[in-house]
């Protein structure tokens, strides 16, 4: 047998052992109940905008943002110099707007100040059983398809002490806050429905249509999926131009390599 | 006064420096007159590159330091705030992050190609040795690192791990409070790992790295025929097959560092949490002691000694011990693989199969340990906890090709160990697993005839080839 088969052989060996013995014995663990995709869109910033002032309305209440800073948030989400705004206009938008908590001496914080909460988590404790979670970085530690089908996934159930229970986050301490908007779900059938996704009917309407509600919760969606890595929205861009510049830098590299390598035999 | 007598030809600066301190023997001893053999293929940048990694890792995590706080109540929101406020805190944090898993990336490739072209052979051993050792406290280094932004996987694997020292008999209990500082994983346990981290292991590192280039230039690197270029010379001394490492590997790595940036830096702008595998998502949660996670799972580059770790079950001891003797077994390769030919091109066609098996064998055992348990995965990961230290053994055998006989003996007594143990561990009750354990059995009874009877029926899988005496292209 030539070196150069042999080399074939031992190359193509490793992957085809490591997906036959996989293959064939299977047992890959369940999955869980299966998500809806969001979609998040970045560029979308009406949606981020609309997100930050639900957000602001029905979360923040409870759930802080506290690695956030109200001015970074309102400049990532398009209230900046390249829309018009300037200082004193975003300033003015973050108070009305936004900024709902005071500080120790009881005035309105800062517009640099961190997103926290004026709930107190021992309350919550009391409250609801479970401690508030800060939601910084749900959209990491749970990923942004999972938040919006948590949002889109509270029905009633009457064993639980809120009356709600939830779909992703099964006996959630939670009630549904936006209740009065979508209207009250009830659970079909936990499993089988279209791609494993639960099915859940609405038995009482809200406030709003299920096309609202869906752009409502979409839009939560994808300001918390920026709040938990604000990077993101420049990083691809210094991405493209990293590459492009290692692209040039390969070819002199490359050419000098041959020019050294031609005298070698 | 006496001028003393001039030791150097250089003037200027370069001659100032040269009679004070010996910077051009040294450069030439490892650089224009270092002499390598001019047939290196790809498997030869992976040194390089990890050199390269351990530079960035070193710059990034400088930076780092400046503004993370090793303080339970502090740790998770100073990553946070570099991730956020710190100007370019979020490209020095991916890089830092990213860059641990480009090490070992790196260093597997690079001890891979060591195991193919018997580059722990030949005076080379303590190369290996100390390459083992740079291994093992580079492992040491990514977990503590991993411990520092207090996240739910960073606590809770350091629970695991620690725990790993508590079931040594005996001295366990008192073993582990000593290392965390406290009856919990805590405020001090963070502060020491911390210490660790950024001081006493990097500079273990660096001694480590400098020692192994110096042992590497004493004996000369090994090539992909394995042959020993300093046994031909030319009249002035030079091997025949050498070339200058200056300029000629110099300008050749430039290409290859370009590429893997490439891949690096595509990683840090486009998916730095790489699906979950670089940074795990657990960990974007800050640890809570009170709340055990479902699935605890290591980075990825632990997971094939997770898995053994999980594969015994005898005692939480015995589990602990193959883990680590999984590691020990690679520090003995120079003393197990006593076959005189270095390169796999020239050994026979079991050898190649036993260096694809276990490559692939790692793989799985990786993958098994990020996958929570089921009765199919956790018995195939018996499976391959069996193969992995079955192929020190069988590269034992595989020692002396010209006694055939001595392979049916070798696989007979491997294959009775395999089915005595199941035997042992068999338990009909336990329906479920009872059936994997027989099924499963063909993975290392298969190993086994592929290595050991293949060879000893065919002597064409059996044939060496004989070692040219110049290196080919």
């Amino acid at each position: 047998m030539s070196n150069s088969i042999r080399k074939w052989i031992f190359v193509l060996i490793v992957p085809l052992l490591v997906f036959g013995i996989l293959g064939s014995v299977g047992g890959g663990a369940g999955h869980g109940v299966a998500l809806q995709s969001a979609n998040v869109n970045f560029d979308d910033k009406a949606s981020m905008q609309r997100g930050a002032k639900y957000f602001q309305n029905y979360c923040s209440g409870c759930h802080s943002l506290r690695f956030s800073r109200f001015n970074r948030v309102a400049k990532d989400i398009g209230l900046n110099a390249e829309n018009g705004f300037s200082e004193d206009d975003v300033k003015t938008l973050i108070n009305e707007n936004l900024i709902f908590i005071r500080d120790a001496e009881g005035k309105k914080v800062k517009t640099g100040s961190l997103m926290k909460t004026a709930y107190n988590s021992k309350a919550a404790a009391q409250a609801f059983g479970a401690s508030v979670p800060d939601l910084s970085l749900v959209g990491r530690s749970r990923g942004a398809d999972w938040i919006y089908s948590y949002l889109n996934g509270f029905y009633l159930d009457p064993s639980r002490p809120t009356g709600m229970n939830n779909t992703v986050f099964k006996d959630v301490g939670m009630p549904h806050v936006l209740g009065n908007l979508q209207g009250w779900q009830t659970l079909e059938h936990s499993e089988g429905g279209e791609h494993g996704v639960p099915k859940l009917t609405l038995s009482k309407p809200g406030s709003m249509t299920g096309a609202e509600y869906d752009k409502l919760t979409r839009d939560i969606t994808n300001f918390l999926a920026y709040v938990s890595e604000p990077a993101q929205l420049s990083r691809k861009m210094y991405g493209i131009f990293t590459l492009l510049f290692l692209f040039v830098l390969f070819g002199f590299a490359y050419a000098l390599s041959k020019e050294y390598w031609k005298d070698i035999h | 006064m006496a001028a003393y007598p001039r030791t150097t030809e250089a003037t200027g600066v370069l001659g100032w420096i040269d009679e004070r301190f010996p910077i051009l023997e040294t450069w030439k001893a490892h650089m224009s007159e270092y002499y390598a053999p001019k047939n290196f293929n790809v498997w030869y940048y992976f040194g390089v590159l990890a050199m390269l990694v351990l530079v960035i890792q070193i710059v990034s995590g400088i930076f780092l330091t400046m503004h993370y706080k090793p303080d339970s109540e502090l740790a998770f929101a100073s990553v946070e705030y570099i991730m956020r406020d710190v100007p370019g805190g979020w490209f020095i944090r991916y890089m830092h992050s990213t860059g641990a898993s480009a090490f070992f990336i790196v260093v597997y490739f690079h001890m891979f190609r060591g195991l193919m072209y018997g580059s722990y052979k030949g005076k080379r051993e303590l190369v290996w040795l100390i390459g083992m050792a740079l291994y093992l406290a580079l492992m040491a280094e990514a977990f503590m690192g991993y411990m520092l932004p207090w996240g739910q996987m960073s606590f809770w694997g350091a629970q695991v791990i620690i725990n790993l020292f508590q079931t040594i008999p005996v001295v366990g209990d008192s073993l582990s409070v000593w290392i965390r500082g406290d009856f919990v994983i805590s405020d001090p346990t963070l502060n020491r790992l911390f210490a660790f981290h950024v001081a006493a292991v990097p500079l273990i590192l660096v001694a480590l790295v400098f020692v192994h280039i110096v042992a590497l230039h004493t004996v000369g690197s090994n090539n992909p025929d394995g042959i020993e270029i300093k046994a031909l010379k030319d009249d002035k001394g030079v091997p025949l097959d050498g070339i200058p490492f200056h300029p000629y590997y110099t300008v050749h790595d430039i290409p290859a560092i370009v590429v893997f940036l490439m891949a690096f830096f595509a990683i840090i702008f486009f998916m730095p949490e790489m699906g979950g595998y670089f940074l795990e998502h657990a960990n974007f949660e800050p640890a809570n002691p009170l709340k055990t996670p479902v699935h605890i799972a290591p980075v990825w580059y632990f997971t094939p000694f997770y898995t053994i770790l999980r594969a015994v079950t005898l005692s939480p001891f015995m589990g602990t011990l193959a883990m680590f003797g999984a590691i020990i077994m690679l520090f003995l390769l120079p003393w197990l693989d006593r076959n005189p030919i270095k390169s796999w091109r020239y050994r026979n066609t079991a050898h190649m199969l036993n260096l694809a098996i276990f490559a692939a064998v790692f793989m799985i055992l990786g993958y098994l340990g990020v996958k929570p348990v089921t009765p199919e995965l956790k018995e195939l990961g018996v499976r391959m906890t069996e193969i992995y230290f079955l192929f020190f053994i069988v590269i034992f055998a595989h020692s002396n090709s010209e006694k055939v006989g001595r392979y049916l003996v070798w696989f007979l007594v491997l294959a009775a160990a395999i089915v005595a143990i199941d035997f042992y561990r068999a338990n009909p009750e336990d329906a479920e697993s009872y059936g994997q354990i027989w099924w499963q059995m063909i993975w290392p009874i298969a190993y086994l005839a592929m290595t050991l009877l293949l060879p000893f029926l065919m002597r064409g899988c059996n044939a060496e080839k004989a070692v040219p005496e110049r290196v080919t292209s």
